[in-house]
This record gives structure tokens, sequence and C-alpha cells, in this order.
């Protein structure tokens, strides 16, 4: 693995190739704001808050930093009038659906987003997809899935996987940014294996 | 429903994740929908994560998974039927199934699907029911039309 | 049909093809197009076969089916060959006519011709009619003279003669420079170098590559992809054969459309017959080059014709598209290196190989090469599809072509690109048709899809409509065109109702610069971008619709 060095907000950064520029303004203490990354799952770059500028071989463009590859020579900024003008925007629009989101207020607090920018949608879901992707990835046992797509997509529990696998699992709770994943599966429970519930309500 | 025909296909296409969308288009194309069974079984045989599976499944508009009506009907509403007037007899159609897009009667005689451009753009406004085109609908046409579908 | 193994045989072949047809001989081309076919051309292909015979003429007069003629407006259509008498809006009962007058008795049927709207005068043929005269019909024009599923028809106008040509008189890197220097670029949108792209698919590592035709022609009002491949499949098969003997490619992919039977058919006869001829398969034409084609199916969403999202989808996986960081052209299908193109881009391969990309490069203009192929619709007098070099200007398509609006109203507006595009006023109609320019003033070609819209048209309800339309296609991945096009929708939606509020504008401008800027793939870059133009062009009809006062 060959070594690469590139500029991150003026610092010289060198970095093993193959990182994406994410990895490495961590590496370097640069922090850039996340909502769908997790450490232990493939980068997904859905909710675009780690969009960065980067500048290589004259031109600029706008990127998501968690997918994006490192280049040697790169230039990013992690900051800018536009970088902080679109996280400002996507934040006002997830907190069109989950304005209570600890992780969502306290950006929206350095960003200087305004929480009623929009009317407030139905579903307090913000599909970062980490419940989904957690359970893939990670515990290989797929129980939520996506459904449907474009402005009808949502999460799913599978009733006939959940039935079995997630009382005592439970690991992607604490994940969600918005508690949306606790409703849907106290729901799920209630409507598709309702005897279990009384053993949630103590354990969870 | 066949279910043999259900089993040969599936047979055919065991352990190919790979085959995933085509092995759902031939099934809706065998048994015209897609229950839920049918689903966890081609999970199961194409060796696919169920969750997968029912990703895909509702993901694309050409997947049902409801029984279906014995007529489908079509409106077109892309830009060109639009512009002359297509929405209006996608909501008279509505109207007078009593059902919106996407759904189907209660006694299963029709299905309505708003739908893709078919390319056909000099016939709009364009109404297909089972395949027969009725083209230059007006609203007040849409009545008449469907009556003579059983 | 004997297999053939060598560019002699080819040529022997096609020499026997045409000494046995006598060029002189009368032959029938029924349209059997989309719109041709709503009208019931079936029914009057049925009534030649059954009067042609009833009037003992089979031995001389060969009926056909074919593809799109173009001039959908005036369909059923019917074109006498080799004169090229242009019947229209046929009906069964006009049959007996045509074959007794006409076939049998060399006369012209009056009413059934072309008759100009404002001078009544009439014109029989091809070239004297204004519709079929402007253009230049490169792509298109042998539709009217070959049944899409005889190879043998194909072979009769030249086709796999380019085809032997790089296969025996040039290399791979020949081809590909000579694609190069014709400066072909993509006609599904991006108007990207094929050349260039075919390149970097070639040069990129790996042993096994992919060539791809994208025939998903999701954008609505675009339907000339269809009108292509399903007239003259060979056509494109032809240029698929000749890029991935260029690029190096031994399997290639064909992603289409689920819902089109008879485009499905003769994609399958096409490569069917080629492969018994040896025209696709092992060793082709005995060249030592093999190659073979796989036919796949969207599954009716749009955003299945974005190329990322195609190739998840000819894994078996959702058609997301992947961000643009990883070229396709070195990794695509299974990472491998997959160079997609459209069906219209392929279609102008053969073309540039057999004629020279000298020859090519001579029609156009000095960045845009060529001809393209149009969806004419909305209001326009003659809606169809039409063929026209670049640089022709969008005054000459609307008028000169497309006999100008009907109903006697007024230009307001042209739009090109659908969902993912722009409409310019009527100020605009001496620009060229050309990507950089028509890209300049807001309206990007896109696939070729023209929209036509007159005086009454309400252009926020238009740019309504193609958020509504997205909304629907998105695949909802990530937040900026997920929720930007859920938010400008609602708005724009209220300006429509005239219920707009002070600042929604400018609220619409911050979502459009975050959604062009954020979003992973093109859809959600491009979904605002029809709202762009219409701030651009028609703010007024926002700003009318916005409230000043407190409404009660």
């Amino acid at each position: 693995m060959s070594e690469i060095q590139l500029q991150i907000d003026g610092k010289e950064v060198k970095v093993e190739e193959g990182m994406t520029v994410l990895e490495a303004a961590r590496k370097a203490g640069i922090d850039i704001p996340t909502l769908c990354h997790h450490e232990k799952l493939e980068p997904y770059g859905g909710c675009r808050l780690c969009t960065v500028e980067v500048e290589s071989r004259g031109r600029t463009k706008t990127v998501a930093a968690c997918l994006y590859p490192v280049e040697p020579d790169l230039v990013v900024r992690t900051r800018s009038e536009r970088v902080d003008r679109i996280r400002k925007m996507i934040l006002e629009l997830l907190m069109a659906h989950a304005p209570d989101s600890p992780q969502l207020v306290e950006l929206a607090r350095e960003y200087g987003a305004d929480r009623n920018r929009f009317e407030k949608e139905t579903s307090f879901c913000v599909l970062c997809g980490l419940c989904v992707r957690y359970c893939a990835e990670v515990r290989g046992k797929n129980a939520i899935s996506f459904i449907n797509r474009g402005g009808q997509r949502a999460i799913a529990f599978i009733p006939e996987i959940a039935a079995t696998e997630c009382w005592d699992c439970k690991e992607c709770f604490p994940l969600c940014p918005t508690s949306y994943l606790q409703a849907a599966y106290a729901l799920t429970e209630a409507l598709s294996f309702p005897e279990r519930s009384s053993r949630t309500s103590q354990g969870a | 429903m066949d279910h043999e025909k259900v089993d040969q296909i599936l047979d055919e296409h065991q352990g190919k994740p790979g085959s995933l969308i085509h092995v759902l288009m031939e099934l809706q194309g065998e048994i015209h929908w897609l229950p839920r069974d049918v689903l966890m079984k081609v999970g199961e045989k194409l060796q696919v994560p169920f969750r997968q599976v029912l990703q895909t499944a509702t993901f694309y508009k050409t997947f049902r998974l409801e029984p279906p009506g014995r007529h489908e009907v079509h409106v077109c509403t892309g830009t060109s039927c639009h512009v002359r007037g297509g929405r209006r007899v996608l909501e008279k159609a509505g109207e007078v199934l009593g059902i919106a897009p996407g759904e189907t009667d209660a006694q299963s005689r029709f299905t309505l699907v708003e739908g893709n451009c078919l390319g056909c753009c000099t016939l709009g406004p364009e109404m297909i029911v089972d395949g027969e085109h009725h083209s230059g609908v007006t609203p007040d046409d849409v009545e008449d039309i469907l009556k003579k579908y059983e | 049909m004997t297999r053939m193994s060598s560019a002699a045989e080819l040529e022997k072949f096609r020499e026997d093809i045409l000494s046995s047809r006598d060029p002189e001989r009368l032959s029938v081309a029924v349209c059997s197009g989309t719109a041709c076919l709503g009208r019931g051309n079936a029914g009057v292909l049925r009534a030649f076969e059954e009067e042609i015979k009833k009037q003992s003429l089979g031995r001389e007069v060969d009926v056909r089916a074919t593809g799109c003629h173009g001039f959908c407006e005036r369909g059923p259509n019917v074109v006498i060959q080799p004169e090229e008498i242009c019947y229209m809006e046929v009906s069964p009962e006009d049959v007996p006519e045509i074959v007794s007058e006409t076939l049998a008795g060399g006369r012209i049927v009056d009413r059934l011709v072309h008759t100009d709207p404002d001078t009544g005068e009439k014109g029989a043929h091809a070239n004297e009619i204004p519709f079929y005269r402007n253009q230049v019909r490169n792509l298109i024009g042998d539709n009217t003279r070959i049944d899409p599923r005889s190879l043998e028809d194909y072979l009769a106008v030249g086709g796999y003669s380019a085809l032997s040509r790089a296969l025996f008189e040039m290399d791979p890197r020949g081809v590909l420079e000579e694609v190069k220097k014709a400066n072909l670029r993509g006609r599904g949108g991006g108007g990207f170098p094929a050349g260039l792209k075919w390149e970097t698919a070639r040069n990129a590592p790996g042993d096994e590559k992919y060539v791809i035709v994208n025939g998903h022609e999701g954008e609505p009002g675009a339907f000339m992809d269809r009108a292509l491949f399903t007239g003259n499949p060979h056509r494109v098969l032809e240029g698929l054969i000749i890029g991935a003997y260029a690029i190096g490619s031994g399997r290639g992919f064909i992603y289409t459309r689920h819902d089109n039977p008879p485009l499905v058919r003769n994609i399958n006869t096409a490569l069917e017959k080629a492969r018994e001829a040896g025209l696709l398969g092992e060793n082709i034409l005995g060249s030592g080059f093999s190659f073979d084609v796989e036919v796949h199916f969207d599954v009716g969403i749009f955003v299945s014709g974005e190329s990322s999202a195609l190739m998840r989808s000819i894994e078996g996986k959702n058609p997301e598209p992947r961000p643009k960081y990883i070229r396709t052209s070195v990794s695509g299908i299974w990472n491998r290196p997959s160079n997609l193109n459209n069906v219209e881009t392929w279609a102008n391969v053969s073309q540039i190989i057999g004629k020279g990309a000298e020859w090519y490069a001579g029609i156009g203009t000095e960045r845009s090469k060529g001809t393209k192929l149009l969806s004419l619709s909305g209001v326009i007098c003659n809606t169809g599809v039409v063929e026209v070099p670049f640089g022709t200007t969008l005054r000459e398509i609307v008028y000169d072509i497309g006999g100008g609006i009907r109903n006697g109203k007024k230009l307001k507006a042209v739009h090109f690109g659908g969902p993912m595009g722009g409409s310019v006023p009527e100020r605009f109609l001496d620009t060229p048709l050309d990507f950089d320019e028509m890209s300049r003033i807001g309206a990007p070609i896109g696939a070729g899809g023209m929209l036509v819209l007159d005086e009454d048209a309400d252009m926020v309800e238009l740019t309504r409509f193609y958020l509504d339309f997205l909304t629907n296609e998105s695949c909802g991945k990530c937040v900026p065109c997920r929720e930007g096009i859920r938010q400008m929708l609602k708005i724009v939606g209220r300006i429509g109702r005239g219920e707009g509020r002070p600042g929604d504008i400018e609220l619409l401008e911050e979502i459009a610069e975050v959604s062009g800027a954020a979003s992973l793939c093109s859809l959600g870059k491009t979904a605002a971008d029809p709202l762009k133009g219409a701030l651009r062009y028609f703010r007024d009809e926002y700003e009318a619709n916005i409230l000043t006062r407190e409404v009660e």
C-alpha cells in the first residue's frame, strides 16, 4: 500500500492509499460531521452531511467524504460557505422528520439550522439505514429491511425473523438517531408477536 | 396458483443470487403477483436473505404484492399525455372505479396503474386496458370505455 | 442459413440477395410502430395481405410490417417503395383502393397523401413532404425499407459491411481512433465523447470487459430509441459488435424495457439470426473475434436507466446508483471495465466505420457531429420521431418539420431533457441544435425528447409535474434528493394553487442548490434543473402566485 499526501484544511496529511477522505481527516484530527456513518459498517453515502469540497486537477467539486478515495495532491476543504450551506439545508430537511434528535439538534446549533424551516413530516425516521445495515453486515440476521423507494421509502422489521432474533439482541437500538427504530420494533412486536411484549418492557 | 411452475422456476435458478430480479419477473409473469410465502421461497432457493428479496420486490413498480384485478387499466401520465390532460383522465378513472392508482377494487375486477410513458405520445391521453389502446381519451370517455370490461 | 466464416462469404451472400431482388419491385411498408399499432395498423397489414392475394399480385408485391416511419401524428402510415409514396391515416377500408389504384394501376390515391394544412399543396412522395424532406434520415431512414425480423433486408441495405471492414481491414485500435476522430458524442443524455469512454475501458486493467446497450429510454416523452431499436435492431447490434472489437470485450448486455413485446421479439430474433449467420458468437465471420450478447430487462423504474444503477440491475441487485468516483468504464458490472452507450449512439457506429470519420464529421457543428433523433411531442402539429443534423435550428425543427403549433396558438416554450432538463422561451428558437449551445441556454438536449408548449401551458404546473415524476423515481437513498424533491414538490404545488408564500422562491433556490451539489447521482443532481430553468425564464409566473398580503 503506497502512501498518499493530501491537504485537508491547509494541513498536510499523509495516509495510506485506499483510505477515504473521511478516514484521512479523522486521522489528522479534523472533524467532519456524519449521521449514517459507522466504523463497523460499509460507508453508505446516504445522509451527505459529510459533504466536503475537493479540488483536484484544477477542478473543484463537492463530494461525500465517507466515500471519496484519497488522491495525491488532493486539496480538501471541510468547511466553506458552500459546504456549510449544504449541511445546514440537509439538517433542516432532516429536522422536518426528527426535530428532537439529539445529534441533529447539536449539529443544528453549529450550522445555524432552523428546525422549523419545513413543515413537519409524518415519519420521524431519517432513513440513515444504520439499523438495516448493522443487522445485515454485523449481525448477519437481516431482520430489518428497507421497503419501497423514493418518497415512500421506509424501514420495516421482518416479523418472521424479528420474532426470534430481536428480543435478546437489540444492538441496533442505540444506533438510531431518532428513536424511530425502537417505536417501529414495539409496534411490530405488538402486532406480530405480542406474546413477547412483557419480556420486552422488562428487558429494554 | 400453479405451485409446480413456481417450483420449476425456482429450481432453475437455485443458488444463484444474481438471478433475483429475473426470477421475480418470471414468477410475476406466471402467477401475476408475488405472495409473501413465494417471496420467502425465492430467498431460500436463491440463497438471498429475505430482506434483500423484500427490498427488491417492494422497490419496483412492476412487482405486484397483492392479487391483481381481472383487468389492468393503465393511464399514461407521461409528459405529453399530461400536457393534454392525462391527469384528469386518471382522476376520473379512479373515481369511476373507486380506487387510487396502484390499487385493485374490492371485486378484483380492475387494477388501476398510473404509468410510465409508453412511447405513443402522439396518441395521448392514452388509456390502455389489458393491452388495448384507447387514444385521445377525455374524462367523459372513461366510464364508457371501462363498462366494456367484465 | 449457413454460418459465414469470411468477409468474402458475407459479400457473396449480400450479392446473392441483391441479385435476387428487382430494385423496381413494389413493396408495401406498413408501419408497426407503437403509435400506428395503437391506431390499428395491424388491421391495415392484414388487409394488404388479403387484398394482394385477392387481386393476385402476390408475385409482384412484397408486404412488410416495418418499424416506425416517424410521422406518428399521421399514422397509420404506409409507404410504397421504391417510389416512396407516403399514404397517411390509412384504414383497412382504404386498402383495396390502394392495391388496385397504386399497386396494380400505378396511380396515386390523392385523398390519402399529405396535404399542407396552410397551402393545400399535396405531396405524395417523401421528398415532397416537408416533414420528411427537411430531415436527414441517416439512422431512421432504413426503417421503411426493412422488416426488422429479416437479416436479409438489413444486408440488402448494406448492413454488416462496416463490421466486416472493422474486423478485416482495421485493427481494434484503428477502429477506436476512427470513432474518436468522428467525435461521436453519447446520445443518451450525457453527450460524453464515446471514443474516450471506449478508450478508458480498453485501457483499464483486466481481461474481461463488457459492452452494454442502454435501451431503457425512461425519459417520459422520449420514444425514438424504441423506434430505432424495434425497427432496425441489427443496426444497433452491428455497432455494438464493432465497439466490442475495439474495446476488447467478449460479452455484451442489452438492457431494455420489459413492457414492449415487439421490441423484445425483434431484438431476440435479430440476435438469433445474427448467431446463425456467424455474425455473432464464436469466431465472427472467421475473424477470430468472439462476442455474444445477453438481454436484460428493467423493472419499471426511471433510475435504472442511469448507468451505474443499470449495471447493479444486471448484477441482480437493486438499481441504486453508485457515486461516480469510481468510473464504470474502469469498474462496472462485477467490478470489471464496462462500457455503456445509448441505443442511438451504438447505431451511429456502423456509418462511422463504413463511410469514415471524415464523412461523419462533415455533418453537424464544430463540437456536435452527426445527426440526432428527436421525439417531437406536445402541441406541435407533426408529432413523431425526426432526425436532423446537429446545427439545425429549433425554429426549423418546430416549423419546417414540425409544421408549427396546433390550433393556431402561439409557441411559448420548448422543453428538452424531460425531468432533468429545462424549458426555453420563444426567443431562443434560432439556437442551433448542439450539445453545448443547448446546455448553455439551460435546455440540455438530454436523450432528445422535445416537448413543445403553447401559450396555454402552465410553467409552474410543468415543474410540479416533473418533480412529482422524480419523487416516485428517486431511489430514496440520499437526503438531498429524497427530501429535497419532497419539499420542492410541496412548495411548487402550493405556488401552483396560488398559495405561494413570500420567501418560497428563495427557499426553492436554496434547496435546488443543495440537491444539485450534494446528491449521490445525476437524478438528484438534475432534479431541480427544470425548476431552475423555469425560474430563469418564467419567474414571473411563479411570482404571480406568491401572496403578498396576509390572507384571512
